[in-house]
């Protein structure tokens, strides 16, 4: 079924940009879920010295052929279509429309959305991290948290936006309870699909996300190393701030901007909270998708789209980066 | 909580549990404060959803099951779900048939072109599931309506999507065993490629195998993004639809679709939790 599809998807098609082909990104997993399935283990089996001869590369046939047509050609599709008016002639008027407003304002309120779930998913996610690390690893806290946070942190979606929408929505349990306490959200200015309301929305899975990612760093740390810090006469601040901290901001930032990637293109919650209405780049995709754009300007939705893959591109090539630095002390 | 607290394990057999863990000097009830903020940041609004459900948005009636017991009559919740459920299968049977020979042939003939797949596999991650929907309206306008306008389209996206973690479920699973040996005895003893893969390769990694598998189980069930710009429907589109009539069917089938996915990934995380025990040279000793 494979071998026979990609007849008219042109050659090179499917080939990965040098950059994200090159990541070797051995530790987190995408989206964190992959570390559930434990560290890749790398090391261990000795190097075989068999030689692989080139007809060994027709095995790769059938999955590079289907990666090909099935990502390789939408997104060429979606690349190609950027730069061309309705009729097909080349332009760069898409490319050049969609950094004015109202597409401007959008990728600013995606990137703030972005960046505040972001930054305070990282540090409350440390924080998590750090209070569960003192538990002890086979206790019940600690297998909580780490079975939970692998769950939840796959929990985007359209059934988070319902969860929310009965506990802080217009009929929501909380708001009940806050009224009853006297307390009216909406007439403090809380919705949940304005900016803060997407933000406490979206730290239900930002958080967890948060959390699987950091996880293996702060287990990395041996406690041998602020031994060796606090046996030196070193203060607790002080291996903090000379060996600790050092070592986990890699990790940390690394996290960070998966955790941006992750809010940046997430469509289902916001578009299922707001029917819509939220002016974040996704949602305006989607909405161009359904028809709602001006002639001549049908592929402005391609546009939109190619500067996602620019912004959420270049952050998970940073990612793996850092990645890859963590690595070298964390196995 | 008194494992938290406490922590007699710690002092006792330092050489076995926490060698050589300085002792805690932060306050335990800050840690404990903590710990249940966010307890109940977690909590309240699975609680609140479980209520919202049982009616318990409606005044003076009480809980009710009706809500769940309810939606089976629903109109389009049977086909929808139906719809989803195959998609799903369908999804982890195509995963597998393709990713599984092609990660086995990876370890076997061509070590050195792992980072390269692994790169391509983290590719869908660089490229929001919005654009690969605006892209499929693109790319497969020439192809026909049977596949591009049924779930089809979806199952062979799917896939895509579930690249990432597939590559790093298969290549620990395969990295964890002696493959080249164990195919080259089967080999040696006559067996063909065919063979070798299935009763070798295969009941070797079955761990690995079945992660991958339920966490692609688990995408295709609650994907949204693109069924929803294709126009087709599932049971996640069927759900938002709902949304904007009865907000508490709409939740009922949400928690469903959780309930599902999460006891899927549950398997998993136990499923790791096996394999993890039974070969502790995955895990570095601590």
């Amino acid at each position: 079924m494979t071998a026979s599809a990609p007849a008219d998807v042109p050659a090179g098609v499917g080939e990965p940009t040098p950059a994200a082909a090159a990541s070797p990104l051995p530790a987190a997993g995408p989206r964190g879920l992959g570390a559930l399935a434990g560290r890749a283990g790398r090391a261990g089996r000795p190097r075989r010295a068999r030689r692989s001869r080139p007809v060994d590369l027709l095995g790769l046939l059938p999955f590079a052929a289907y990666v090909a047509v099935f990502l390789g050609a939408p997104a060429y599709a979606v690349i190609t279509a950027a730069f061309k008016d309705d009729s097909g002639n080349p332009t760069l008027s898409n490319v050049t429309t969609t950094l004015k407003d109202p597409y401007r304002h959008a990728f600013t309120v995606s990137i703030e959305l972005s960046v505040f779930s972001a930054v305070l998913g990282a540090v409350l996610g440390l924080a998590l991290a750090v209070a569960v690390s003192g538990a002890r690893r086979d206790g019940f806290v600690h297998r909580a948290v780490t079975t939970g946070s692998g769950v939840l942190a796959y929990f985007g979606g359209l059934p988070l936006a319902f969860v929310f929408l009965a506990t802080l929505g217009p009929q929501g349990l909380v708001t009940k309870w806050l009224n009853s306490a006297g307390y009216n959200l909406t007439q403090h200015g809380f919705v949940l699909w304005n900016m803060a309301g997407l933000v406490l929305v979206y730290l239900y899975f930002q958080i967890p996300l948060m959390l699987l990612v950091i996880f293996p760093a702060l287990d990395g740390l041996r406690p041998q190393w602020e031994e060796a810090a606090r046996s030196l006469g070193a203060s607790r601040l002080q291996y903090w701030l000379r060996v600790g901290g050092p070592l986990l901001a890699p990790p940390f930032l690394g996290a960070l901007l998966l955790l941006f990637a992750n809010a940046f293109a997430a469509y289902a919650t916001a578009y299922a909270l707001s029917t819509g209405s939220v002016p974040l780049v996704p949602i305006q995709i989607g909405s161009v998708m359904s028809g709602n754009v001006l002639a001549g300007q049908e592929n402005i939705g391609n546009a939109l789209g190619l500067w996602m893959i620019v912004v959420v591109g270049l952050v998970v090539v940073a990612y793996t980066l850092l990645q890859r630095r963590t690595a070298r002390w964390l196995r | 909580m008194t494992a938290l607290i406490s922590d007699p394990a710690g002092l006792q057999s330092p050489a076995t549990v926490r060698p050589g863990r300085t002792p805690r000097r932060r306050p335990k009830i800050g840690r404990a404060v903590l710990l249940l903020l966010f307890a109940a940041y977690f909590f309240v609004p699975l609680y609140a959803a479980i209520d919202f459900t049982l009616g318990g948005s409606r005044r003076n009636m009480g809980h009710t099951l009706s809500v769940w017991t309810g939606l089976v009559h629903q109109e389009g919740f049977t086909t929808n779900l139906m719809t989803s459920l195959k998609i799903a299968g369908l999804t982890v049977v195509l995963l597998l048939v393709l990713m599984v020979p092609t990660m086995a042939w990876l370890h076997l003939r061509l070590p050195h072109l792992r980072r390269v797949v692994e790169g391509v596999c983290l590719l869908p991650m660089a490229i929001p599931a919005v654009v690969i929907a605006n892209g499929i309206l693109g790319a497969f306008k020439s192809w026909p309506q049977s596949i591009t306008g049924s779930s089809w389209i979806l199952i062979l996206e799917y896939v895509i999507l579930a690249l990432p973690f597939t590559y790093r479920s298969l290549d620990a699973g395969l990295s964890a065993i002696p493959l080249t040996t164990m195919v080259e005895a089967a080999r040696s003893l006559g067996a063909s490629w065919p063979t070798t893969l299935w009763r070798v390769v295969v009941p070797n990694i079955r761990t690995a195998i079945a992660s991958a598998g339920i966490l692609g189980a688990a995408l295709a069930l609650g994907e949204f993004t693109i069924a929803n710009l294709l126009l087709l429907n599932t049971f996640p589109v069927w759900t938002d639809q709902a949304g904007q009539q009865d907000g508490e069917v709409a939740t009922t089938a949400s928690m469903l679709i959780l309930f599902l996915s999460w006891l899927l990934l549950m398997l998993v995380s136990h499923l790791g939790r096996g394999r993890t025990k039974k070969s502790p040279k995955l895990r570095r000793s601590k």
